[in-house]
């Protein structure tokens, strides 16, 4: 048995972590030495991180925290100053009232005007003290922001980014009202066709070089440059290739201003009237965290959501854009018996009695490895009670070196952990469709899975005395049901997956069900209280920690400890 | 009297000299070489020991030798920052990418003195330990790329090059590289950028420093032409006697590219801080005077990035009075001597040492547009300030040279120059604003009056000839 959480010994307390003391505008703050950088591995902490720990916000484009340092925006520039030590002595010098001396950096060529440090790239040392709040550090935003618009096109009314644009916050927050420039702007290629999801404003683009730095640093794919010269820079896909890679979109992310934007989303909606809800990705076991954009009930977009211990700040476009058939039109949204339009008091009130009745190993579930952890969970109380033989079906595709995992289904881990498969999953199935085939199996329950492409066929089906089917889109499966009940996306409920590391993750309702269409959780709950399968419960988080408190893989996880990032339990 | 003393020169224009190496040879050429690899370590008074290498390293560092390639920074100091404790090879690269506006120094030694370089990085590297260094030229000089390569032949078939040069069991391989043709590749970490395959963006110090992250992260020297040649030198003197050339902390001979308008232009060959500016521009000797009926207007002192300095301009100079103390002397412009510290007391610097003249026949606006646009022209657009306001800069002065001037003109380019300078990843953000800065600040009336000018002939409704 697994070690659980709660019985586990205290982990021994964390080596204690060197601190170096400076001020952040005029505040003492202690902050640690050393500060992971982009790949994690400890480095002297910069100001910029400094400033983030006094809470005192440093304004960035180029840099980003999972990505080299450029150091080529300029807009954190910060006025700071450094100890003056006495050369002889190595030691501070002191002012008269004790405080020791600070030499404010100035220009070496000219003493009196200040000289700023780029935030993002330059170390912090003992006794620093930084100015992010100055006259001059103003003045020095000011000028990088004024730099910056002066060429930009100002489109913001027609621009995807408005409402999300680095440019625009920083403008408001940071620059001046007005422009002195009177020149004519510099023309640059507009709506360029990046590659098959991107396309390329570079009137808009800042040059901050983020893309160029996540293709080739992160994605491992050098496909993006920078041609021409000075203010004509321009950024490019190298000659005749096209930016295609499958993590293109996520340079959209990253992207501050409005100069890369998803061919998927541009022009659909303004993001100010989108609702964010905190979900993961179910393309594959990996379990990227993201956030869905909605409004009155139309997913718009998935993102990628910050987190280390699963995708860092990345996802995969494939998972990215796998979110256009909850919107289909053809969703099951009818509760029907024997292809029927029906209810469900009267579904659920005939399958309760059906399985009550049911003779010991003659019924059979197959569950989706894509149904939340609590659905497999019921499920598996009820083969339990029933007696019933179940799995769920493998579904294999080529991992990659990043994200994107070999294993397609979000929830093998709450599969296996559940009872609901073995390890090798899909191992049963043909012990059930023998079963089906030698008439010892009577009554089949499959949830979220078309089982005509997994073993048994469409025949196979119809040797079956009852077909409970479950699903959220038609398949031949769910054409053969006796009993078919509309089911949702997991945009469309609550609950967690555990992914192929042993997260557990927990993940919200973006928009509602359509038409009679129920979270499965809900109504397999109901079955199986009626059946005297589980008791004690009656949301989502109840369930949870019922389940928790009986799985020991689970033991000690609770809903409310799952954090926006889930919790890591062994697998 | 002023004249010319030279040291790197000395045999460059001599009739019937080649850029041979038997000719080379026959000057005395690779006997510093021999010198070096020759020198024994030796003990210091406070009981330490210096390796032979670490002798030839110390007497660069005590001739006093000062980069002439435009920042003016202690040669022997730049080496000694050089981590030699990484375990990773040491790289030398020779910036031959001269590029400044107004310099024409270095080429005359890669088209005539080849080997001269040559034997300087030789002996540079094995002071160094580097075993594989560089010589990253130009892409407009192709013929002394030809050269270059054709001395490096020379010299490996006698061999000074190689695996083991001239017995001494030290290995070094020089490799010509060119440039595509940028001015920011005179940029060292650029240059190294650009010798990597990459775009010459210029990298962020810290942590980039050449000395511990130069070429391929490895530490790395990057020395002028004209500061390696005065190794070959410094090591057939000593230090010490190099030293006696010059003037304290302005030591040795460097070669001033004299142009604009005065009647003989061309290079000359001083001991630093042994003749003035006047000089350079009025002695017989040297420039020989304006031409006839012209005054003197302004002297671009150091290279086209360096400030204006104006006719008629009194500066401060610190100098060492006849009690020893330090005392302010009040300079003329042309009396300022051409040394390093002289001029960046005049609040300029000597740079590359291209002395630029401009007579009254000079239209100041028109200059700095011109200086203006080359900066606009070659800025890499990796950082914003930069990127954007040297485009900015030009532009405005472009419009004020078609007749689109404004009397705030003056204020507004002082205003996108302040932002510049200081705030960029390399030095090509001073480079750009300082023309701008020195010549408005300086003739700020004549770009008044080209403001007002304008404004007065767009008032009555002529319109500029050129406006866009």
């Amino acid at each position: 048995m697994s070690n659980a959480a709660t019985t586990a010994p205290a982990p021994a307390a964390p080596p204690p972590v060197e601190k170096i003391r400076i001020k952040v505008d005029g505040r003492d703050i202690d902050v640690p030495k050393l500060m992971p950088d982009w790949q994690g591995k400890l480095v002297p902490t910069t100001m910029l991180q400094a400033c983030q720990i006094a809470a005192q916000e440093v304004p960035h484009y180029c840099y980003h925290p999972k990505l080299p340092i450029a150091g080529n925006c300029r807009m954190c520039l910060v006025e700071f100053g450094t100890p003056v030590m006495d050369p002889a002595t190595k030691k501070p010098v002191l002012n008269e009232d004790g405080s020791p001396k600070i030499a404010r950096s100035v220009l070496p060529y000219e003493p009196q005007t200040p000289r700023g440090a780029i935030a993002c790239a330059t170390p912090i040392s003992p006794g620093m003290e930084i100015y992010p709040s100055s006259p001059a550090t103003k003045q020095m935003r000011e000028s990088v922001l004024e730099s910056l618009l002066i060429n930009h096109p100002l489109d913001c009314p027609i621009c995807d980014q408005a409402g999300e644009c680095k440019l625009q916050e920083y403008s408001v927050q940071h620059g001046q009202a007005a422009s002195r420039f009177v020149e004519p702007k510099v023309h640059k290629p507009k709506a360029v066709d990046l590659g098959p999801r991107i396309v390329l404003d570079d009137e808009r683009c800042v040059l901050c070089t983020r893309c160029i730095r996540f293709t080739r640093d992160i994605a491992g794919d050098d496909a993006l440059g920078i041609v021409n010269r000075g203010s004509y820079n321009t950024i490019s896909a190298a000659p005749g290739k096209q930016f295609d890679n499958n993590y293109s979109l996520n340079t959209v992310d990253i992207c501050p201003v409005g100069a890369l934007t998803s061919k998927d989303f541009r022009f659909k909606m303004r993001v100010w009237f989108l609702k964010e809800t905190k979900s993961v990705c179910t393309s594959c076991s990996t379990g990227c965290n993201i956030t869905i954009g909605s409004r009155e009930n139309v997913v718009h977009r998935f993102e990628p959501r910050d987190n280390d211990a699963v995708n860092a700040s990345w996802m995969c476009d494939s998972g990215r854009l796998n979110y256009q058939w909850i919107g289909r039109a053809d969703r099951l949204q009818d509760v029907l018996v024997k292809g029927v339009k029906s209810n469900w008091t009267q579904a659920l009130g005939e399958i309760q009695t059906l399985l009550r009745n049911a003779a010991e190993g003659s019924v059979a579930i197959i569950a989706s490895a894509r149904q939340t952890t609590e659905e497999l969970y019921l499920l598996r109380r009820l083969s339990v009670r029933v007696g019933a033989l179940t799995d769920a079906v493998e579904r294999e595709g080529e991992a990659d070196r990043l994200l994107v995992s070999a294993d397609r289904n979000p929830n093998s881990q709450g599969a296996r952990l559940t009872g609901i498969a073995y390890t090798e999953i899909g191992i049963s199935i043909p012990s059930i469709a023998g079963g089906i085939r030698s008439g010892r199996i009577r009554t089949l329950i499959v949830v979220g899975e078309d089982v005509t492409k997994a073993g048994i066929d469409a025949a196979l089906l119809a040797k079956l005395d009852t077909l409970i089917v479950s699903d959220i889109l038609p398949s031949a499966t769910t054409a053969a049901a006796h009993y078919l009940l509309p089911g949702c996306a997991h945009a469309e409920k609550r609950g967690t997956f555990i992914n192929g590391k042993g997260r557990v993750q927990k993940f919200l309702k973006a928009v509602e069900p359509r038409g009679d269409a129920r979270p499965e959780w809900e109504f397999l709950a109901e079955l199986a209280k009626a059946l005297g399968a589980v008791e004690g419960f009656s949301t989502i988080e109840g369930l949870f920690n019922r389940m928790a408190s009986e799985l020991p893989a689970l033991a000690g996880v609770e809903w409310a400890k799952l954090g926006d990032t889930g919790v890591t339990v062994p697998v | 009297m002023p004249q010319e003393q030279r040291l790197i020169l000395k045999h460059a224009d001599q009739p019937g000299y080649t850029p041979d190496i038997e000719c080379y040879m026959r000057h005395g050429g690779y006997e510093a070489l021999r010198k070096a690899l020759a020198t024994p370590g030796r003990d210091l008074p406070d009981g330490k020991k210096q390796t032979p290498r670490e002798v030839i390293r110390d007497e660069v560092l005590k001739s006093g030798l000062r980069g002439r390639g435009g920042a003016g920074f202690s040669a022997g100091l730049k080496w000694s920052f050089v981590d030699r404790r990484s375990g990773k090879p040491i790289y030398l690269i020779c910036n031959a990418d001269e590029s400044e506006p107004g310099t024409f120094k270095d080429r005359q030694i890669l088209h005539k003195d080849p080997h001269q370089l040559v034997e300087g990085m030789i002996i540079s590297c094995w002071a160094n330990d580097v075993k594989l260094a560089y010589i990253y030229i130009r892409g407009e000089m192709p013929h002394a790329a030809r050269l270059l390569n054709k001395a490096l032949d020379e010299a490996r078939a006698k061999g000074f090059l190689g695996k083991d040069i001239l017995g001494s069991g030290t290995e070094l391989e020089i490799h010509v590289h060119r440039g595509a043709g940028a001015y920011i590749c005179g940029e060292e970490t650029g240059l190294i950028e650009s010798l990597e395959g990459k775009r010459p963006y210029p990298r962020i110090k810290p942590p980039y420093f050449p000395a511990v992250l130069g070429l391929y992260m490895c530490p790395t020297i990057v020395n002028n032409v004209e500061t390696l040649c005065h190794v070959r030198h410094i090591v057939n003197m000593g230090g010490a006697e190099y030293a006696k050339l010059g003037t304290p902390n302005n030591t040795g001979t460097r070669i001033i590219s004299l142009s604009g308008d005065v009647k003989n232009p061309g290079y000359f060959e001083v001991e630093v801080g042994k003749v003035t500016l006047g000089e350079v521009i009025y002695h017989e000797n040297f420039g020989g005077g304006l031409k006839p009926g012209r005054t003197l207007k302004a002297i671009i002192p150091g290279g086209s990035s360096s400030k204006v300095l104006k006719a008629g301009e009194k500066f401060k100079l610190r100098k060492k009075g006849p009690d020893g103390q330090m005392v302010a002397v009040e300079t003329d412009l042309l009396d300022l001597p051409y040394d390093f510290d002289s001029l960046q007391q005049a609040g300029t610097m000597s740079g590359s040492g291209a002395v630029i003249v401009m007579d009254d026949t000079r239209e100041i606006v028109d200059v700095l547009a011109n200086v203006s646009e080359f900066y606009a022209h070659e800025s890499c657009g990796q950082c914003t300030p930069c990127r954007e306001g040297a485009l900015w800069m030009s532009k405005a002065l472009h419009r004020m040279t078609t007749g689109g001037g404004r009397s705030q003109d003056a204020d507004y380019l002082l205003h996108i120059a302040q932002n510049i300078q200081g705030r960029t990843i390399c030095a090509f953000g001073e480079a750009a604003a300082w023309p701008v800065l020195s010549f408005v600040k300086k003739f700020k009336d004549d770009f008044v009056a080209r403001g007002k000018a304008d404004e007065e002939a767009r008032a009555k409704g002529i319109v500029p000839a050129s406006h866009h």
